[in-house]
């Protein structure tokens, strides 16, 4: 269910603000803003094909998130879902769930919106032949293993996987044009909550008709549609004027242009050739030189994202929790926020991120606090000493703090820490997948979802999809069961924080400090927000 | 130096090539200027403590971009590391990657260009077209795909961060000194004396060892010095694009890499190491220049 | 001459396989997965792998792959990538810029360098040649990407006369990587040029043409120019080859959509169809180039001839 990236990704984000009217129909007013504007933004390029099941990565995504609208979107100003194609998501026992959508709507090519778009769209996805990235997202509704069986003996090896016994998920039923049904496999109260992301997106009549030509020319329902792209250079769409949304662009087109560096990027930025781009590069970070280039066109907030090191249960001695409380108390996170991230990095003091409903501070106590005689006797009481390593992927920024990290753990400690570098993502995250780190690691976690359990269920659950490190507290476990059936989310809430507690003293992970997003945005824009999720708030996009 | 000595014994028999050279050398202030930045660049490479006694990995954040100062002679970067220690103690590496890949170079592609030079036919052939292969992909560009490759392994020491390096860029310059060596050694295999050698009954090896070799060693020579100083540059190129040297070895190219993020707020960490980069490549260049001009008399 | 390029076509055929082969191996058969981390920070499903393998024949022997790609290549399909776009395509829009760049840059390093070559080789030990050695000296010992950082950093971004990334790859826009592209090369046309007009003014036929009281103009400009420029220009045209391949550096500082940027980014990605084809269409164009120079030198040099 869970990912995150190295790179910021795009969750939908629609922001429900009531903004002023702003109806400047002329090309160009001084004063109020420009409605028939165009502006350009920051992307990669896309690595997969332009279906919105079939993409989980951050170039894609900035790309199918304006063309398509799902069931709930995530309000731009406090990550809370809110209904957008949904007219309601009712259930009694968080196992059924009744969903009935919004009436005239209508995809980009004029065709109508209705359950059966919804549907099929996710029986297209998590049906396994079709190999789409975001199969798994499905998984918790019922039927998903008789269109997705498991391979027996892994993907790489030769035993093709058994052929699936139904096309479509026993859990999916259309009542009439706009209403269905979604029956789980086990009751989840969350559930509504998570289908904000575009894997849910509905899909029109013409892609499974002609996926090819939908794949170069895609059809949404979203506020903006597909206009044309050229590879390697931009993608441009434009307002769907049509767009039945609470909230309308409040300008025409939107290109979203590819950079092969954030350093070339931000040179643009910088220049004004470029309107918009989250996350500056390192180079305009570094002492805060980004105050100095950009002014009052720096954008920031915080965003819904924290950054972790793992440890890998199977390896020993990561297996001490001993050793596990001194590294953490080793390291200096006042220090590296301020001087390695210019305070754009908070030090965090927990597992669940401080923006989310429910947070409590301190739930990581002391162990999250740097005390260097502490760790000492804690790795004296550990009785190791050999040597730490500590693994990250270096293409995403990442080799500068995971040097001070090991710096610090190897000062504090007097021990020897090494950092090793590995140059891509891919080749990182496939050693995470095969259990062969063969230290502690990198994680990074992105709210799927933007609920208290997503920040814990996924990552430290027994046999959790992105628990890669193979912890495992029987008790901890208990008690998100245990909140999984609460009956209010006060309750659920509670419980899961006491489930944080319980885990809090094995240090499954050391948690080390929450990201302050910064953003740049060009003179010609008079407003452009960040949303919670580290993407721009197209909605709040005004031009001058 | 034992060279010195060398000159004063030859010097009273008539001069051979060496010899002429030598003596051409020896009046020209470039050669003095090259040889002595790289005595002492080799000299730190061997013996960094005697340039430095401050640890090159010791890093301390609160210390992070200091300028330089009488405590720091090269200031801090931004891990806090000290630019000074660490520029003189990366010499071994940049060092040591130039010139294993010089010999990895000269002796494969050496031996392999006398022999197609010498045997020619079908032999020199298939060893041509082999080298092809290898010069038509663009030098960077294969670096970059051995590279990632070779670092799908993981976890690597130090030695074999360098080793791969070091591959690298053997496997992609080997060719260049194969065909050198083979046309010298076409040119020389029509010289009179290998022809007079050949009739007298000479076998192919002591035609190889005792005539071809030592005429066909100026040019060899040449070619690896300046290739010394390219490759050394090459390591810092490819460190700089993060696949080649990388933590823990420092290297300059690799402190370059890390550097240049901060290119505005602490050009010291950028500037000391490239400094020593460009002086290191330049000596080996005007040295490889200079025994150029003194071994070819067309150009004195 | 016809037989003569008939061979040589002929010895490319090995070499061509040789070069892709070596490729293909070197991308696909790395250990590990090829399409891990293509979906965020968590495993991809395994349906998705197990469809992907097989768009790639990576379960066949790894032969049987090669042999497949080879004969979609030579009936002209490049294949998909994994993201379903043409290979091809994506040569197509990327190659005319490096082409367009590496010209820029060729243009660059001919004027400037054998300018700077022929007015030092005219002159003897003067300062103006002690400059050029010099210059050129620093030139050849500057890594690329440390000139390009500079060029960027001072003109780009502190004085601002210049746009600091390629916005648009229009000649005009390109002057700048050109040049940066350029640097290195330069430095080689200059010293070369000067050598060689040096070599040359010694020349008999120079002797001959002073002695029948030619002006100094023409001898300079007919006589010793076209001779001495012969290995110069075989050399630009082997460097246009070199330049097309090997941008990376320039194209990724200065952002410039060309094939050295696209190939970075599959290397890095994992894109195999992607780099073998481009690296594929690389070593064509150089085979292709080397061929070309060896026949210029024959029309420039009537005393070379093949056969």
């Amino acid at each position: 269910m869970a990912r995150a990236r190295s790179t910021p990704r795009l969750v939908p984000a629609v922001v429900a603000v009531a903004l002023a009217a702003t109806a400047c129909g002329s090309t160009d007013t001084p004063t109020g803003s420009n409605a028939d504007a165009g502006i350009t933004i920051f992307n990669t390029e896309p690595e997969n094909p332009l279906v919105p099941g079939n993409t989980t990565e951050v170039g894609g995504s900035r790309v199918l998130d304006p063309l398509f609208t799902g069931l709930v979107e995530y309000r731009a100003r406090d990550a809370q879902p809110v209904n957008a194609m949904a007219e309601s998501i009712d259930t009694t026992d968080s196992k059924t769930f009744t969903v009935k959508i919004k009436k005239d709507w209508l995809f980009h090519d004029g065709s109508p919106v209705t359950a059966k778009s919804f549907v099929d769209a996710w029986n297209w996805t998590a049906y396994g032949p079709n190999g789409t990235q975001g199969a798994s997202f499905f998984s918790q509704i019922e039927g998903y293993d008789a269109v997705h069986p498991k391979d027996p003996d892994g993907p790489d090896k030769p035993q093709a996987p058994p052929a699936p016994t139904a096309e479509t998920m026993s859990g999916l039923a259309i009542v009439d044009d706009h209403t269905f049904t979604i029956t789980l496999s086990e009751p989840f109260a969350v559930f509504p909550v998570t289908i904000g992301y575009e894997v849910f997106a509905p899909l029109p009549e013409v892609f499974f008709k002609d996926r090819a030509a939908f794949e170069g020319h895609p059809i949404g329902n979203g506020p903006f549609k597909f206009v044309s792209r050229t590879v390697g250079t931009d993608i441009k769409l434009t307002r769907n004027d049509d767009y039945k949304g609470d909230d309308k662009p409040k300008f025409k087109d939107l290109t979203l242009k590819v950079y092969q560096s954030r350093e070339s990027a931000y040179a643009d930025l910088v220049a004004n050739n470029l309107d918009f781009m989250e996350e500056l590069p390192p180079n305009a970070l570094a002492g805060r030189q980004y105050e100095t280039d950009l002014g009052d066109r720096v954008v920031q907030r915080e965003t819904l994202n924290n950054q972790t090191i793992a440890f890998p249960f199977y390896l020993p001695p990561y297996d001490n929790v001993d050793l596990r409380r001194a590294i953490s108390m080793a390291i200096n996170r006042e220090e590296i926020t301020e001087r390695i991230f210019e305070g754009t990095r908070k030090p965090a003091d927990g597992w669940v991120h401080p923006l989310m409903k429910g947070y409590r501070p301190g739930q990581c106590g002391e162990y999250c606090t740097f005390d260097p005689d502490k760790a000492k006797a804690a790795l004296a009481k550990s009785g190791y000493t050999g040597e730490i390593v500590l693994l990250s992927n270096t293409d995403g920024g990442h080799q500068e703090w995971a040097e001070a990290v090991v710096n610090s753990i190897k000062n504090t400690l007097g021990v020897q820490a090494r950092f090793v570098p590995s140059t891509s993502f891919g080749e990182f995250r496939q050693k995470v997948n095969a259990h062969e780190m063969t230290g502690m690691y990198r994680a990074g976690w992105v709210a799927d979802y933007p609920s208290i359990e997503n920040w814990l269920t996924p990552l430290f659950r027994t046999g959790a999809s992105s628990n890669d490190g193979l912890y495992s507290n029987p008790a901890f476990d208990a008690k998100l069961a245990e909140a999984d059936k609460a009956t209010s989310e006060d309750e659920a809430i509670e419980l899961y924080l006491e489930a944080e507690r319980i885990m809090a003293p094995d240090l499954p992970s050391i948690p080390l400090w929450t990201q302050n997003t910064i953003a740049g945005r060009s003179d010609r824009l008079k407003v452009a927000n960040l949303d919670p999720f580290r993407t721009l708030d197209l909605f709040s996009v005004e031009v001058a | 130096m034992t060279d010195q000595l060398a000159t004063t014994l030859v010097a009273e028999r008539p001069r051979g090539l060496f010899g002429d050279a030598w003596h051409a050398l020896r009046r020209r202030p470039l050669f003095w200027v090259s040889v002595s930045l790289i005595g002492l660049v080799l000299l730190m490479a061997a013996f960094p403590g005697l340039f430095s006694s401050a640890d090159p990995n010791a890093a301390d954040l609160s210390r992070s971009r200091g300028a330089p100062s009488a405590r720091a002679w090269f200031g801090y970067d931004n891990q806090g590391y000290d630019v000074y220690a660490r520029v003189v103690h990366g010499a071994r590496a940049s060092i040591v990657v130039g010139l294993l890949s010089t010999l990895g170079v000269v002796l494969v592609g050496a031996t392999i260009g006398m022999l197609a030079g010498f045997y020619g036919g079908r032999l020199d052939a298939v060893v041509s077209r082999i080298a092809d292969v290898f010069v038509g992909v663009p030098f960077v560009l294969g670096a970059i795909v051995i590279l990632t490759t070779l670092n799908a392994g993981g976890d690597a020491g130090p030695a074999r961060i360098v080793a791969q390096v070091v591959l690298s860029i053997s496997v992609l310059s080997w060719p260049v000194a194969m065909r050198i060596m083979r046309s010298t050694a076409i040119a020389a295999k029509q010289q009179d004396y290998v022809k007079a050698a050949r009739a007298l009954g000479a076998s192919s090896r002591r035609i190889i060892g005792k005539h071809l070799l030592p005429n066909c060693v100026a040019p060899v020579l040449v070619y690896s010095t300046i290739a010394l100083g390219a490759f050394i540059g090459a390591e810092a190129t490819l460190s700089y694009l993060g696949i080649g040297l990388r933590q823990p070895v420092v290297s300059w190219g690799v402190m370059i890499n890390s550097a240049k993020d901060y290119l505005r707020v602490a050009p010291h960490a950028l500037l000391f190491p490239a400094g020593f980069l460009t002086a290191t490549v330049l000596a080996f260049v005007m040295l490889g220049d200079a025994v150029r001009e003194a071994l070819d008399p067309k150009l004195r | 001459m016809g037989r003569y390029v008939l061979r040589r076509l002929l010895q490319m055929v090995p070499v061509f396989v040789g070069t892709t082969f070596l490729i293909y191996v070197l991308v696909w058969a790395v250990p590990g997965d090829p399409f891990e981390g293509k979906c965020g920070e968590r495993d991809c499903p395994a349906s998705y792998i197990t469809m992907m393998r097989e768009r790639f024949n990576l379960d066949d022997p790894l032969l049987l792959q090669y042999w497949k790609y080879l004969v979609n290549l030579l009936q002209g399909d490049f294949g998909v990538t994994s993201s379903g776009v043409q290979v091809v395509d994506r040569i197509a829009a990327t190659f005319p810029v490096t082409l367009r760049l590496a010209l820029v840059a060729l243009l660059v390093e001919a004027v400037i360098g054998i300018t700077a070559g022929v007015v030092s080789g005219l002159r003897d030990r003067g300062f103006l040649d002690s400059l050029v050695l010099v210059s050129t000296l620093f030139l050849i010992s500057i890594p690329v990407f440390v000139t390009g950082y500079a060029v960027q950093l001072v003109f780009g971004l502190q004085l601002g006369w210049i746009a600091p990334t390629v916005t648009t790859p229009t000649f005009g826009n390109l002057i700048v990587p050109g040049f940066v592209l350029a640097s290195l090369s330069m430095a080689y046309v200059a010293r070369l040029s000067r050598a060689s007009i040096a070599e040359n003014r010694r020349a008999d036929y120079v002797r001959t043409a002073l002695a029948k009281g030619l002006p100094t103009r023409r001898i300079v400009g007919v006589h010793l120019l076209r001779n001495s420029l012969i290995p110069v220009i075989t050399f630009l045209g082997t460097d246009l080859g070199a330049f097309l391949g090997g941008a990376i550096v320039t194209e990724g500082i200065f952002n410039v959509p060309g094939v050295g940027g696209l190939v970075f980014r599959s290397i890095l990605t994992k894109d195999g169809a992607m780099v073998t084809g481009v690296v594929t269409v690389l070593v064509l164009v150089y085979l292709l180039m080397t061929l070309l120079v060896d026949l210029l030198y024959a029309v420039l040099d009537p005393r070379i001839r093949y056969d």
